[in-house]
């Protein structure tokens, strides 16, 4: 009864939006759209002004009820996202070692093998159009912050889409354990990550048995199998808990125990939940204190998610990792405690925590404006967005692929722990030449599949007259916010020729490279923050 | 049974045969100072140690991996772990190390780690990147720290990581670079790149003291030096071939810089896929495959640098070991000591150094683990001590070494 009404206290706190200012200002309304979406697009802020800050967040949070038909269509040429397991495993089969084998010993030729087994057919192209499909909604969805919490819950549950039988699993993965709950509660998370073939396979747990089990058939037979602790441990230090979160090496094993059992029906063909009784460990298990009786089965592992998403650690670590994301990378300890009590209330809802989050004067405090560096994917859809551009499902592979070029591989982060969401992990010489060199490659048009308007960004703008076209320029892509030295900076750089160019007999300017001045706004220090 | 310690020299007869590179000759000759390097090179996973470099001798070794232990050494067999000093042998995969170890420029610790008991990947490597086992806080590197600790130069390639990010272990007032591809390391315009250069570079140059704006202004102080340098053309020398992968092209463009004479004094570069919980292998399989590709590495690194190698010590680590038991899935689960190389000029190698806690079940940790018996510090320490001259205190507060292993002549 107390956890209702403090949930409803929450909601009516939310209406209001707490100390966000009453009547925004369009510093205001960036922070905002930088850290509930990608980024502004041209015109957002105008939008969200006539909506009112409020009203478009819960908009946003209700995104079953925000339409996205041009995004939809683009996604359709992606055909790999709507598929089953079982379909991607028939329609996109693993090399067949024969085949290689024949390739090597001379008896087929490279191309023999590319007509028999082509690009287009392999397994990798699952991946490769979920990241293309990633980038394509975050730079074109209008339902920006379920797309910003789904890349936050992937890397928070994550799993490596390069490892083996993952591949088939990972679009199945995010389609169906990750998407649906993103804007819901945060124990279904957990609930529907914990089954998933995808987490089942990359944390190893399809494969943990009770202690000395012998595989009773298949080429294994007669082997032992028995315990793995993968799984049990990146559940409570990763997932729920959190590393300091208060348990030991004994409750890693308990709870291996108690999900042993929990494995993958016929891992290459149809890949799906199933729960093994011959490999589960019948035994009581003792977890974080309290015990689980004997003869559970399935419901071991059930009971342990309830144990841990109930725990106080729990609230206090997804509190903090949300503050992190949402406000700074060191997140006020006051506001993790309210975020976390939310939790508590709650039951876990995402939607009710973010409303706490937005209603914070932390949140709207001078020192969490601009406080966050954009990680790669973040800067490359924020850039696509700033300039525009339209984006078709080859120009989302191409984008996806710059995002790996400046440090984040879409869907590839091999340790549990996901892609860190602090500063020091993205800012670094390669890394900021790679932001520079993206920016260049955009606005010069290296990017054919990406479509956007430059000119038009600066319409209005008297050619002739430089510095105009530049403060157009700067007000379309930062709105503003660039500081006295950046301005300086790139006023300095109209006197270069290559942007400058002048008319024939020399009289005057004529024409202002837009595209390069665009590069150096997307490539300054102010476009890396949020 | 006796705790013993491993201290054996002359027990490989093929020493006699190989004799020392020169860059040993050099080293032992008292090579100056100026231009040493230390390359380190984690192993992100937690490597098995008891699978790279195996305690054949122990007889607690047998029996407790009946499917991915290593078949013990027999003379003139290659496809079985490989003796060093009648109880220690390396897997089968590190067979290009060998000559190494026999012509003593390669050294083993074994049973090394942190003192801090966490199995967490993430908290294991944070501890063992800052130096500080327990502490989080700690807002720096332990490498940082050691460039700091020596005196000022104008480069801005002191210190160097390979890869797309940089690692704790570099983070603070070093000025460490990252950098993936050197012959990509540029402002890329289709026409006149000077100048769209120089507009990054102002846009950087100015303003608050930030993260960023510093980082800039590293950047494009980096980009300039090694367009001068021309360190991205530089080929590998002396036929090393290094394994076409991101750990391969690691360390062939360290050696790039070291050759460049860029001003490098650290270098880091890692591996990843070291977490071998299912389906380990033995002679052959998962692990194997990772070994061959870091020996390789490792190989071609020392043969490419060739003489150079004589101011070169190249450091590997990894946040902890595996469990001594196979588990349930023919793999490891997190354990707690490892094993550490170091391979370079000046090194006393062909010898694995540290006191072995053996592998009967009350002597292993937790009753489950090989134990520490050489705190990490101690190892770097005595390395960034004698090759980089710099004391302990500032790398690792709060500890004082012990006795050096005495790795180094």
């Amino acid at each position: 009864m107390r956890a209702r009404a403090l949930a409803a206290l929450a909601l009516t706190a939310a209406a209001t939006l707490g100390a966000a200012p009453a009547t925004p200002d369009d510093g205001a309304i960036l922070h905002a759209l930088g850290r509930l979406t990608f980024g502004p697009r041209p015109g957002d802020v105008e939008r969200v002004r006539a909506l009112g800050l409020a009203a478009w967040l819960e908009r946003q949070l209700a995104p079953e009820r925000v339409g996205d038909v041009a995004v939809d269509r683009t996604l359709g040429d992606l055909t790999t996202l709507a598929m089953s397991i079982p379909e991607l495993l028939r329609e996109y089969p693993r090399p067949d070692p024969a085949m290689r084998e024949k390739m090597q010993g001379g008896q087929m030729t490279r191309r023999e093998l590319m007509e028999r087994y082509p690009p287009e057919k392999r397994p990798a192209r699952i991946a490769g159009e979920l990241a293309a499909a990633k980038m394509l909604r975050a730079v074109a969805s209008e339902r920006q912050l379920q797309e910003v919490m789904v890349d936050f819950w992937f890397n928070h549950f994550n799993v490596y889409a390069q490892k083996n039988d993952v591949r088939w699993y990972v679009s199945a993965y995010e389609r169906d354990a990750i998407r649906p709950h993103a804007l819901g509660k945060f124990p279904d998370l957990v609930r529907a990550t914990a089954r998933h073939p995808a987490m089942l396979y990359y944390l190893d747990n399809w494969v943990s048995a009770r202690a000395d089990f012998t595989i009773p058939l298949g080429p294994n037979r007669g082997k032992k199998a028995g315990l793995n602790e993968n799984y049990a441990r990146e559940l409570m230090e990763l997932h729920t808990l959190g590393v300091d979160g208060g348990y030991t090496q004994q409750d890693i094993v308990e709870v291996a125990r108690a999900f042993t059992g929990w494995s993958i029906e016929r891992p290459q063909t149809e890949g799906r939940f199933v729960f093994r009784r011959a490999t589960h460990d019948t035994g009581a298990k003792v977890v974080l204190g309290q015990r689980i009786p004997a003869g559970g089965g399935q419901e071991d592992g059930e009971r342990v998610i309830e144990i841990l998403v109930r725990h106080p650690s729990t609230a206090r670590f997804i509190a903090t990792k949300l503050a992190r994301r949402f406000v700074a990378d060191t997140p006020p300890p006051r506001l993790v405690e309210r975020v976390a009590a939310a939790y508590q209330a709650t039951g876990g809802d995402i939607p009710g925590m973010l409303r706490v989050i937005v209603a914070a004067p932390e949140f709207w405090g001078p020192k969490a404006r601009r406080a966050k560096i954009k990680k790669p994917f973040e800067f490359v859809a924020s850039a696509v967005r700033a300039v525009g551009a339209t984006v078709d499902a080859q120009g989302a592979y191409a984008l996806a692929r710059a995002s790996a070029e400046i440090g984040e591989p879409l869907y590839e982060a091999q340790p549990p722990t996901g892609y860190q969401d602090v500063a020091e992990a993205w800012v670094n010489t390669g890394a900021l030449l790679a932001r520079m060199n993206f920016a260049l490659a955009l606005t010069s048009g290296r990017y054919p599949r990406v479509a956007m308007d430059l000119p038009g960004l600066v319409a209005g703008a008297d050619p002739a007259r430089p510095e105009a076209v530049l403060d157009r320029l700067l007000a379309a892509l930062v709105h503003g916010q660039a500081g006295q030295d950046t301005r300086a900076v790139l006023a300095a750089q109209l006197a270069d020729p290559q942007i400058t160019q002048l008319t024939a007999d020399d009289r005057g300017p004529a024409r202002t490279d837009v595209a390069r001045l665009a590069a150096l706004v997307l490539g300054s220090p102010e476009f890396q923050r949020r | 049974m006796q705790r013993r310690t491993f201290v054996k020299a002359g027990a490989c007869a093929l020493v006699a045969l190989a004799g020392p590179p020169r860059f040993l000759v050099r080293a032992a000759a008292g090579a100056e100072r100026q231009g040493k390097v230390l390359v380190a090179v984690f192993q992100r996973g937690a490597v098995d140690g008891l699978s790279m470099v195996i305690p054949h001798g122990d007889p607690g070794y047998t029996g407790v991996r009946p499917s991915i232990g290593l078949k013990t050494p027999k003379r003139g067999e290659s496809d079985r772990a490989l003796d060093l000093d009648g109880f220690f042998a390396v897997h089968p995969a590190l067979a290009p190390l060998l000559p190494l170890w026999q012509s003593r420029a390669l050294a083993v610790v074994h049973a090394c780690g942190s003192p801090d008991t966490t199995r967490s990947h993430f908290d294991a490597q944070d501890y063992m990147e800052a130096g500080t086992p327990g502490v989080k806080s700690t807002p720096d590197g332990w490498l940082a720290r050691a460039v700091q600790a020596r005196p000022k130069k104008p480069s801005p390639f002191r210190a160097v990581a390979l890869g797309p990010q940089l690692p704790r272990v570099l983070q603070g007032e070093a000025g460490a670079i990252s950098l993936t591809t050197l012959d990509r390391f540029d402002v890329r315009a289709a026409d006149d790149a000077g100048a769209t250069r120089r507009g990054f570079e102002s846009l950087y140059a100015e303003g608050v003291r930030d993260l960023l704006h510093g980082t800039g202004r590293e950047t494009f102080e980096a980009v300039k030096m090694l367009r001068s340098a021309g360190a991205a053309r530089v080929p590998p020398a002396n036929g090393a071939e290094y394994p076409r992968s991101p750990f391969g092209e690691s360390l062939r463009q360290i050696a790039q810089l070291v050759r460049a004479g860029v001003g490098l004094e650290v270098a880091f570069a890692d591996m990843q896929g070291w977490d071998t919980h299912v389906g380990q292998g033995a002679e052959q399989g998962q692990l194997a495959t990772k070994l061959r590709e870091f020996g390789a590495a490792l190989a071609a690194f020392a043969r490419d640098l060739g003489d150079r190698m004589a101011d070169v010590v190249l450091l590997t680590m990894s946040e902890f070991g595996r469990t001594v038991a196979e588990n349930g899935s023919r793999g490891t689960d997190h354990g707690h000591a490892t094993a550490m190389l170091v391979l370079g000029g000046g090194v006393r190698g062909g010898k694995v150094y540290g006191r072995w806690p053996g592998l009967s079940r009350q002597q292993l940790f937790e009753g489950r683990d090989l134990a520490v018996t050489t705190d990490f510090r101690t190892l770097f320490a005595e390395v960034a001590g004698t090759h980089l001259g710099v004391t302990a205190a500032p790398l690792f507060p709060g500890f004082t070494p012990p006795a050096p292993l005495g790795l180094f002549a």
